[in-house]
């Protein structure tokens, strides 16, 4: 496992926890983000084999870089407890919040895990938070939601039960979403985390898949959640940078190198100042031009 | 015994045989003496009949050798009706010398074996109860597995020599002029069964649609023919081969098969006119898919495909983005309806597709091959006959043959279940490393050392993640655990030809 | 340990394995089918076999129904299959994980 605060998020992989072929696999599709779920994908009767399962596979498996989540079931079922004190055990990166309303319910989990890492002898601060936002209260609340918690590291609209709760449900425009994914956004920036999209159920129509991808990056969502592995490779096309940006950026970098070797805390790119949010989105470019395999180890631009 | 890939071969056994251990996969110049067949001349009047059992009476005699082919698939007919003649005939110690066996031939097979009609057997392979049948010792003598290049030499060599051979056709005329193209059961190109047709001492057609003479096209024709025989049914079309072959959708296949395409694509193998085959098996197929984009994108076209053709090649043919389809057979009714619409793609048979001794095999101008594997082991050497357990499973078919091609890739799921792909030494050897150049799994591609251009070439490309085939071995082992050996019993049940004659490894028969 | 019901775990689908577990009276015995038998037996056995030794379980009859499951799945279905016939798997068995 490899947690990193700030890493590319650009698809996080629904994976059913109670099936073994799937849990087996996971790692080999290249989803930056694995999400085991013990939640709505198990049926009642399985939560305690899928849990098992999960841990298991988690202890064992080689997921190569990928960072790991697990999606518990809710505060308010008989499960909860047990899936969080498993998943903290079992070490865990990342445990996403199902259906968060509010901060107190971060509150509450985040003193779960503390507790969990305690008993098990895990240096605390080890297992990180995100929340699913499924309800209008939640999305009312994003704000407070986002800034809960040192070990929050993103957001994420799921849109089936918001849309639910919302009395009206999903449209190929995706304008009944146009709040809640701009309150969200919004939020995991002013609280520096990430923020994931929903799902795209319609797994057969990439043309859509790519349209909805190309409309939450440009908002300036880290990534999607993904339901099959074969949308992670038109997601990932959708996230990778243009030529222009790469060679913008290496210049950028060049600046900063040049700067270093100058030992001048002033960097300074064809006569002007390079800021530090210039600097950031360069560096952001470059991590994706290497995951998109645009640049070579050295940097080299290699895309066609 | 030993061969050159280090597989222990019985010494007893290979001299009885006269065989030769496997030496290399270069064929050279050798001068070569082909054999020629007995004709009984007829004027073509008399060959008509529909009493398959006079037939079977008047020309098969104990020791014989009878062939069959398999372009009927699952769906045959013929193979069981004329067993069945010659078993309730009495005639015993036949040697039994089909393209290849099908599940639906099983049941009869085993019988036949069972009862001593059968005592030999030469085919590209076997599966289900026969194949396990067999690999416990139901057969006094080794079963000669051959490539369908290697089955065509020996055929042309005199090494398999057919007195008479059956061959199901969907339509005939009364002379025996016959293609494969027409009629209710009709299953494209006769690639396989023009080699028995050619070389058989007798010719027997087997058909349920008789027409007018001259019927044409006649890649079969009536020169060749000793009877035409008139029966209710020669196969089920349903069970004959799909309507079209769907691509995978299968997410572990599909990343395998991009990842065949992009190692294709970065090769300097992929330039106008090149050349392709692809194997039958799920990420195989669905290289074409990728391909086709990049085909596309970069404006490239290939000069052939070769072998056996699917649906998606026929698209290909159709856009423009293949010059021609060199058919030796069909593996969907697609492809063959578009054999006989299209003549850009061409019936071939098996000699021309893979005979080593040639004036020139297809296969010699191949330039890509992307095939499948059981297993591979880290001398690259690929198992596609015997299972884990090791019970006949599978079949040579094009393998060794198509292994040939200047880029030659392997593509396989580093485990399936908990049954490794990549292994240290490979139960049965059946194509020799030598042969292969690129190991494509879902979780690293392993270039052959031998090749180090494609090392160079693959290296820096993205998305490719090259590592040594003994570290895939290594991380297929760390998934699944240690396989425990198996055991087997002293007696030999098969005998592996490399296309050339040469022994390449030879099967045991499985300890209960 | 005492078994109290008879309870399983586990499908019979690709990569799984389904495991059985119900009262025994002489020792622990397990009944494997696999297609990987031959080359696997002895460790699905033997993973069975420490989970049962993990619950203390002297009298047990286990049935495993394999279909290529890797180690870790056999634990965890083994594990989950015990606790439902000791009637606690409400609570992870943190002694076994």
């Amino acid at each position: 496992m490899a947690f990193k605060k700030d890493r590319l998020r650009r698809t996080m992989m629904f994976v059913p926890g109670n099936n073994a072929g799937m849990i087996k696999d996971a790692g080999i599709y290249g989803a930056d983000s694995i999400m085991f779920d013990l939640e709505d994908s198990v049926s009642l009767a399985e939560k305690d084999s899928a849990r098992n399962l999960v841990y298991e596979a988690l202890t064992t498996v080689d997921y190569g870089d990928a960072e790991l989540v697990v999606r518990t079931n809710g505060l308010d079922t008989d499960f909860f407890e047990a899936d969080v004190k498993a998943m903290v055990k079992a070490g865990i990166d990342v445990i996403r919040i199902p259906k968060t309303e509010n901060a107190d319910m971060v509150k509450e989990m985040e003193n779960l895990v503390v507790a969990a890492e305690k008993e098990f002898g895990i240096p605390v601060g080890t297992t990180h938070l995100m929340a699913a936002i499924e309800s209008a209260e939640g999305v009312l609340n994003v704000p407070e939601i986002a800034k809960s918690s040192d070990r929050m590291i993103g957001v994420a609209l799921s849109a089936e039960d918001y849309t639910t709760d919302m009395q009206t449900h999903r449209y190929p425009n995706g304008k009944e979403l146009e709040f809640a994914r701009n309150m969200i956004i919004n939020a995991a920036r002013a609280a520096d985390i990430a923020a994931f999209d929903t799902v795209y159920t319609d797994v057969d129509n990439t043309q859509g898949l790519i349209d909805e991808t190309e409309y939450i990056h440009e908002l300036g969502y880290d990534g999607k959640s993904v339901i099959n592995p074969r949308q992670i490779p038109v997601i990932d096309k959708v996230f990778e940078p243009s030529k222009e940006a790469i060679k913008n950026a290496q210049n950028v970098i060049a600046a900063i190198e040049r700067a270093h070797q100058a030992g001048s805390g002033v960097i300074a790119m064809n006569g002007q100042m390079v800021d530090r949010p210039v600097v950031m989105r360069a560096e952001r470019v470059m991590k994706l031009a290497q995951a998109s395999g645009l640049v070579d180890k050295e940097g080299h631009y290699i895309g066609k | 015994m030993e061969n050159k890939l280090g597989r222990v071969l019985p010494e007893t056994l290979m001299e009885k045989l006269n065989l030769k251990p496997f030496e290399t996969t270069v064929i050279g110049h050798p001068i070569v003496q082909r054999t020629a067949p007995k004709v009984r001349v007829s004027n073509g009047d008399d060959k008509v009949t529909n009493d398959l059992k006079k037939i079977v009476q008047d020309n098969v005699k104990d020791g014989m050798t009878i062939s069959f082919h398999h372009h009927f698939r699952n769906g045959d007919f013929v193979f069981n009706q004329v067993m069945k003649i010659i078993m309730d005939l009495g005639i015993k110690n036949l040697t039994l010398a089909p393209s290849s066996l099908t599940g639906a031939m099983n049941d009869v097979a085993i019988e036949a074996i069972k009862n001593g009609t059968v005592t030999n057997i030469t085919t590209s392979g076997m599966r289900g109860s026969l194949g396990e049948e067999v690999s416990h010792g139901i057969l006094k003598d080794s079963v000669i597995f051959r490539s369908h290049g290697g089955r065509a030499r020996a055929i042309e060599e005199g090494d398999i020599k057919i007195d008479v051979a059956f061959l199901g056709v969907p339509n005939a005329d009364r002379c025996g002029n016959a293609n494969g193209m027409y009629g209710e059961e009709a299953f494209g190109s006769l690639g396989y069964a023009l080699m028995d047709a050619n070389y058989a001492d007798k010719v027997v057609l087997l058909t349920d649609n008789l027409v007018d003479y001259p019927n044409t096209p006649a890649p079969i024709n009536q020169t060749m023919v000793d009877y035409v025989v008139e029966v209710d049914k020669v196969g089920d079309p349903d069970k004959i081969g799909s309507g079209a072959t769907r691509f995978t959708t299968d997410p572990k296949n599909l990343k395998i098969a991009n990842l065949v395409s992009d190692v294709i694509t970065n090769s300097s193998y992929f330039k106008e006119g090149f050349s392709f085959q692809t194997g039958s098996g799920g990420a195989a197929l669905a290289v074409t898919r990728y391909l086709r984009k990049a085909m596309i994108e970069q404006n490239i076209h290939a000069s052939f495909g070769l072998g056996g053709i699917t649906k998606p090649m026929v698209d290909l043919l159709e856009e423009g983005l293949i010059n021609k389809l060199m058919d030796v057979q069909d593996f969907d009714k697609a492809a063959a309806q578009s054999m006989k619409d299209n003549k850009n793609q061409q019936e071939i048979s098996a000699s021309w597709y893979a005979d080593p001794d040639n004036k020139g095999a297809m296969v010699d101008q191949l330039d890509v091959a992307i095939l499948s594997a059981l297993e591979i082991d880290t001398d690259f050497n690929v198992n596609v006959l015997t299972g884990a357990d090791g019970m006949i499973r599978g079949a040579v078919g094009g393998h060794q043959d198509a292994g040939t091609a200047k880029l030659t890739i392997i593509c396989a799921p580093l485990v399936r279940g908990r049954i490794p792909s990549v292994v240290k030494s490979v139960g049965t050897a059946v194509t020799p490393g030598d042969s292969i150049d690129v190991l494509v799994t879902e979780r690293g591609i392993a270039v052959n050392p031998n090749r180090p251009e494609l090392i160079d070439q693959l290296k820096n490309v993205p998305g490719i993640d090259l590592c040594t085939i003994d570290e895939l071995a290594e991380k297929a082992e760390k998934i699944v655990g240690k396989e425990e050996p198996l055991k087997f019993d002293d007696n030999t049940v098969g005998i592996v030809e490399y296309r050339d004659g040469t022994v390449i490894d030879t099967i045991k028969q499985v300890k209960d | 340990m005492e078994i109290k019901k008879t309870a399983m775990d586990g499908t019979l689908e690709s990569s799984d394995i389904q495991i059985t577990v119900s009262k025994g009276t002489n020792g622990v015995n397990i009944d494997l089918t696999s297609d990987v038998k031959e080359r696997f037996g002895d460790d699905i056995i033997a993973t069975i076999k420490k989970v049962a030794s993990d619950f203390q379980l002297d009298n047990v009859n286990i049935k495993a129904v394999d279909q290529g499951a890797l180690d870790c799945v056999i634990k965890a279905r083994a594990i989950t299959a015990i606790q439902r016939a000791l009637g606690n798997s409400e609570e992870p068995a943190w002694e076994a994980l």
